[in-house]
Formats: structure tokens, C-alpha cells, sequence
């Protein structure tokens, strides 16, 4: 038997703060840095001039516009996005206790994509204006996770294999009529668009999805930081938890409906975002360790800062052209967390 | 506190597992659960600490039906040391053990430290606590788990083969923590001599049925041995404590 030193690890009081406070300085960055080259000093005007409510000139209305109307939504749109999706990745990895798991392995942002892609393609639900994409994307997510539900179901109730083995099927099918639909549609543009909302982006952020996303996420982050400690015990085991007083197919049932909808409703505003639901769950667990009442407090900060930082690079990069920010988190992520898995000392998947 | 299975049958997908179960432990108790592999050890013994629900019959606490009851509850009275294995999460020793205080949460503020550091005072594992449990050998692992059962302070305590994958020091170790921790118990064991030697009273389960009960010199007859498990027995005198030990062999195949 190997021998290994306790791992090394950070307090996750002063890491959370930490990352708290850089949270609200990437968020400032965020809304400062774009195509449109607006000064720092203006921007923090037209930000003051929104919380407060105040005036700006007419001559400063189109950048004022940029920052209030269309920068900032987006970039708290990302944090909310990022918090979520890293908080469902946390919670999906106990759940059915898979190092590979993510918020889409349960075959849900593959539901939602036929959907959008419905919308982007085809032209459904003409009638709901530019809510059209969200809506449509969020109800086939249920309808994709009502599926997934009925299909996983045993008299043992949702065991982790059934459960990924039916998400990870039925989001092959999923992704056949998606397929089938960009490869059908006359236009290449709206091509394009359905690529890019496949990758995810945070392109279409309006302010109009936020308090929607922002509290569907806080709702499930709070749900989950209560349940933590029975995530540990989940962790363990089925026959551990059961015997602890935690009944896994309850808790089972329970986390695939907050998950489902944290998920649905984070991939309706953004598409589906990559890397984020993955790994950060795993580089949060190397810096705290596995106790599920450190990740969760860590994890959705971590996420929210990560998702931030990727979208403003998705817009610099190529601009004014954008790149889909799922591209950004996998080339800025996968090397950041390569080197935290040599560093060693880490179990989770196998040692 | 006592632990009554009342006519338990166990059925999973139309095939019935154990049935009409009828075991007793008394208070204070170490009873043994022995039978060949199959023969319904590890689902009767689920069925105990609530990993699987009886399809008949009860099992009961000082009388209280267990399923019944509210599963935190239930869990303050009774803890076990599961077969299952799964180590993919990089939890700390003192982090395992603390998940023992899982049932109490909310009851009893601030005590729950000293708690988990008496039970792996107990078992001798206060050194591992900041070790990563994944990477403990398969001895020190059974000790965490029992620090875990005894931090729960329960009054009863279910074992499934606490021994296996244990080299023979390991195993007395183990069944001797076990032992003076004064708990009720009911363990499933696979070492008959083993059994004899710790256990106050047998069971012998046999294709789902309980077919023997009562103190191991009485139950571990040679023709219920190669009944149940198809070999020969040869009851011999330890030369140095004296205690019956059995040796065996096989049965040759009857036709």
C-alpha cells in the first residue's frame, strides 16, 4: 500500500473571500474591457450614473448604452452562469459519484439545444419575439429531463450507472436531430449561430435574463450548500449514506430536479459552456479537499471569476468577431488544470 | 437496546432473497450471521440499517418499527459498517469519521470534536486524522469506519464481514474493538472459528432461511456444517487455550 502525505490544502474561509473580492474586481473588468474601447473613467461614470440613477450627456449616450445596457448584463450574466454550472458540476459528480461527470452528462443542454436550435433554424415560436430561444431551450431542458427521469427509473430508484448511462444515450439522440436540423437549414449564418450556441456564449445576454438565472442559481447553490453534508455521506456510498441516515434514492430524486433546473436554465441563456461544470469542481476539490460544505462554498466563486474572465477574452480576442466561449475555458483551463493534477496528491477517478 | 427481525422476507425483482426471518440480538449482545456466499447475509444484514426495505415482516428497535421511523432517527440508534468500499473522493480520515455526526446535526451543538476525537481515540486511529482516506491501508480503513459507527453513538452496531481483506492480527483487532464497545451487534462473518470465538450467540442462514440459532458450540455441528456448506468438520482442542476450534475439509461430492 502506497503511502501518501496528507494533501496539501488552503483554509477555505480566506479562499472564498478571496475569491469574493476578485469576483467583484473581474466583474469591474468585465464591463471596462471591450471592442468599444471606452476609458476607465467613463465607465465607472456611466456605472455610478446607472446604480444611482442619475443623468449622462446625450453625447455620451451609445457608450453609456454599451456599458449599462449591453456589458454589464452580460458579464453578471457569466458569473451566474459560471457559479451555476460549477455548483451542478459539484453536486452531478456526487450524485452519481463519476470523476467525468458534468452538468450536461444527464443529457439535459442536449435536450435544450434542440430546442434553440428549433428557434435558430427553423424559426419556431416566431410568436415570442426575442424570448423565443430562452423559452424554447428551457422547455425542451424539462422535457429532456422528464425523459431522461422516466427512462433512469428502477425499482431501486436513479443508481448513478442507469443515470448516466440514460443521459449519455439519449444526448447521443439529442444531438442526431440537432445535427440533422443545422445540416438541413438553407442559411449559413443561421449555421453559424447554432455552432456557436452549441459551444456556448453569452453573446445574446440581455438584462431581461438575469434576475431569472441569477435567482434559479442562488436558489439551487442554497439548496445544495444545506445538503452537503448528506452529498459527503452520498459520496461514500449508497449502503454508507442509507446507513447514516440519509435515504440515497430520495436524495437522488431530489438533487436531479434542482440540478435539472439549474442546468435548464443556465444552458437556456447561454448555451452549453464546456470545461466549467468539469473541472472546476476537481481543481476546488485539490485546494480544499472533498468535503462537499467547502466545495460548494468555493466552487460557484471559482466558476462565477473562470466564466467571467473567459467571455471578456472571447470578445478581445478576434474583435470585433467573437469566439465561443467554450473554446476560451478548454484552452485557458485544460493547462491550469493539468498542472494542479500533477502536482499530485489528488484521488477522485483513480489513483 | 434490542434488536428484533420479526418474519423478514427480501425480495428483489420477483426473486425472493431471504425469507421468514426471525433473529433476535438481546441488548448488549455480539450475535454472528454465518452461511455460504449467497445465501442472504448481506441483504438481510441491508435490510437492517435501511438500504433495502422488507417486502414482509419488520425489524425492530427495543420494539420500534425501524423503517418506520425517521431515517435521521433511526440513525442515531443504529450504525453499520457496509461491504461497499467506494473511496473515488478524497475525504480526510477526520473528515469520515465526522460524517458519523451526520444523524445528530443540529442536536448537539459544539460537542461533536471531542465525540469524533474519543471514538478514534478508541480505535486508534488519532495519528491518520489529516491522512487521505483513499490511501489507507485495508486495517486502518476498517478502523476509521468503526470511529465513524462509534461517533454516531449508536446503541446498536451491524457489521457485513468487518474482517475481510484483513490479515489475522487485523481481524482480532477489529472484532475486539467490536467486542468492548458493549454495543448490541450483529455481524456477518465468513471465519467460523472466528465466529465461535467472539460471537455470544449464532445464526446459520442457508439459501435465505435461518436453519440453526443459539451459542456457536451448540450450532457448529459437524452435520449442520456439511449440510450448510458442504464440507467436514473436526472439532479439536486449542493446545493452548483449550477453546474448540474446527478443522475442515471437503465433502466429497455426494451423487
Amino acid at each position: 500500500m502506497r503511502r501518501r502525505t496528507a494533501p496539501r490544502r488552503i483554509p477555505a474561509l480566506p479562499l472564498g473571500l478571496g475569491l469574493a473580492a476578485l469576483l467583484l474586481l473581474s466583474l469591474l473588468c468585465g464591463v471596462a474591457l471591450g471592442a468599444a474601447g471606452i476609458g476607465w473613467a467613463d465607465v465607472l461614470r456611466f456605472l455610478w450614473a446607472g446604480l444611482t440613477g442619475g443623468t449622462v450627456h446625450a453625447h455620451d449616450a451609445a457608450p453609456y448604452t454599451i456599458v449599462w445596457e449591453i456589458r454589464l448584463p452580460r458579464v453578471l450574466l457569466a458569473a451566474v452562469v459560471g457559479a451555476g454550472l460549477a455548483a451542478v458540476g459539484v453536486a452531478v459528480q456526487a450524485m452519481v459519484r463519476n470523476a467525468l461527470a458534468d452538468p450536461f452528462v444527464l443529457g439535459i443542454s442536449s435536450g435544450a439545444a434542440v430546442g434553440a436550435n428549433a428557434v435558430i433554424l427553423l424559426g419556431a415560436l416566431a410568436g415570442l419575439g426575442v424570448w423565443a430561444l430562452s423559452v424554447s431551450a428551457f422547455a425542451s431542458a424539462l422535457a429532456a429531463m422528464a425523459l431522461v427521469y422516466a427512462v433512469a427509473r428502477s425499482p431501486h430508484g436513479l443508481t448513478p450507472l442507469r443515470l448516466i448511462l440514460t443521459g449519455t444515450a439519449l444526448a447521443y439522440g439529442f444531438e442526431a436531430v440537432t445535427t440533422v436540423m443545422v445540416f438541413g437549414a438553407a442559411r449559413g449564418e443561421a449555421a453559424r449561430s447554432a455552432m456557436m450556441w452549441l459551444l456556448g456564449s453569452l453573446g445574446g445576454a440581455t438584462w431581461a435574463q438575469v434576475p431569472l438565472a441569477a435567482v434559479t442559481v442562488a436558489a439551487g447553490w442554497a439548496w445544495l450548500r444545506r445538503r452537503a453534508e448528506a452529498l459527503n455521506a452520498l459520496a461514500m456510498g449508497d449502503e454508507t449514506a442509507a446507513s447514516l441516515g440519509v435515504p440515497p434514492p430520495r436524495l437522488r430524486r431530489e438533487l436531479f430536479l434542482v440540478t435539472a433546473a439549474v442546468t435548464g436554465t443556465v444552458v437556456a441563456v447561454s448555451g452549453a459552456i464546456g470545461f466549467v461544470g468539469l473541472m472546476v469542481p476537481h481543481v476546488v476539490r485539490m485546494l480544499v479537499g472533498a468535503d462537499h460544505r467547502r466545495v460548494l462554498a468555493v466552487a460557484p466563486l471559482a466558476g462565477a471569476v473562470l466564466l467571467v474572465w473567459a467571455d471578456v477574452l472571447s470578445r478581445l480576442l478576434l474583435a470585433p468577431a467573437e469566439l465561443p466561449v467554450g473554446v476560451i475555458t478548454a484552452v485557458v483551463g485544460v493547462p491550469a488544470f493539468l498542472l494542479l493534477m500533477r502536482r499530485g496528491g489528488y484521488a477522485f477517478g483513480g489513483r | 437496546m434490542r434488536l428484533d427481525i420479526e418474519d423478514v422476507t427480501i425480495e428483489a425483482a420477483g426473486t425472493r432473497l431471504v425469507e421468514h426471518i426471525d433473529l433476535t440480538v438481546g441488548s448488549g449482545t455480539f450475535a454472528g450471521l454465518v452461511g455460504p456466499n449467497g445465501s442472504g447475509k448481506s441483504t438481510l444484514l441491508r435490510s437492517v440499517y435501511r438500504a433495502l426495505r422488507p417486502a414482509a415482516g419488520a425489524v425492530r428497535l427495543d420494539g420500534d418499527d425501524l423503517h418506520a421511523m425517521d431515517p435521521q432517527a433511526a440513525a442515531r440508534s443504529l450504525a453499520a459498517l457496509p461491504q461497499e468500499s467506494s473511496a473515488e473522493f478524497d475525504f480526510t480520515v477526520a473528515e469520515v469519521v465526522g460524517m458519523g455526526r451526520l444523524p445528530h446535526r443540529g442536536r448537539t451543538a459544539g460537542a461533536d470534536r471531542e465525540i469524533c476525537a474519543r471514538a478514534m481515540d478508541r480505535t486508534g486511529v488519532t495519528h491518520l486524522a489529516g491522512r487521505g482516506f483513499p490511501g489507507l491501508s485495508g486495517g486502518e480503513k476498517q478502523r476509521v469506519l468503526i470511529a465513524r459507527a462509534l461517533a454516531q453513538q449508536p446503541r446498536v452496531l451491524v457489521l457485513d464481514e468487518p474482517t475481510n481483506h484483513l490479515d489475522i492480527a487485523h481481524q482480532l483487532d477489529v472484532l475486539s474493538l467490536v467486542r468492548e464497545s458493549g454495543l448490541t451487534v450483529l455481524a456477518a462473518l465468513h471465519d467460523l472459528n472466528l465466529a465461535a470465538a467472539h460471537c455470544d450467540v449464532l445464526y446459520v442462514i442457508d439459501k435465505g432461511r435461518i436453519v440453526a440459532a443459539g451459542p456457536p458450540l451448540d450450532v457448529l455441528r459437524p452435520a449442520l456444517l456439511a449440510e450448510v456448506f458442504g464440507i467436514r468438520a473436526h472439532p479439536v482442542r486449542h493446545p493452548v487455550s483449550g477453546a474448540v476450534q474446527l478443522l475442515f475439509d471437503r465433502l466429497p461430492p455426494t451423487t
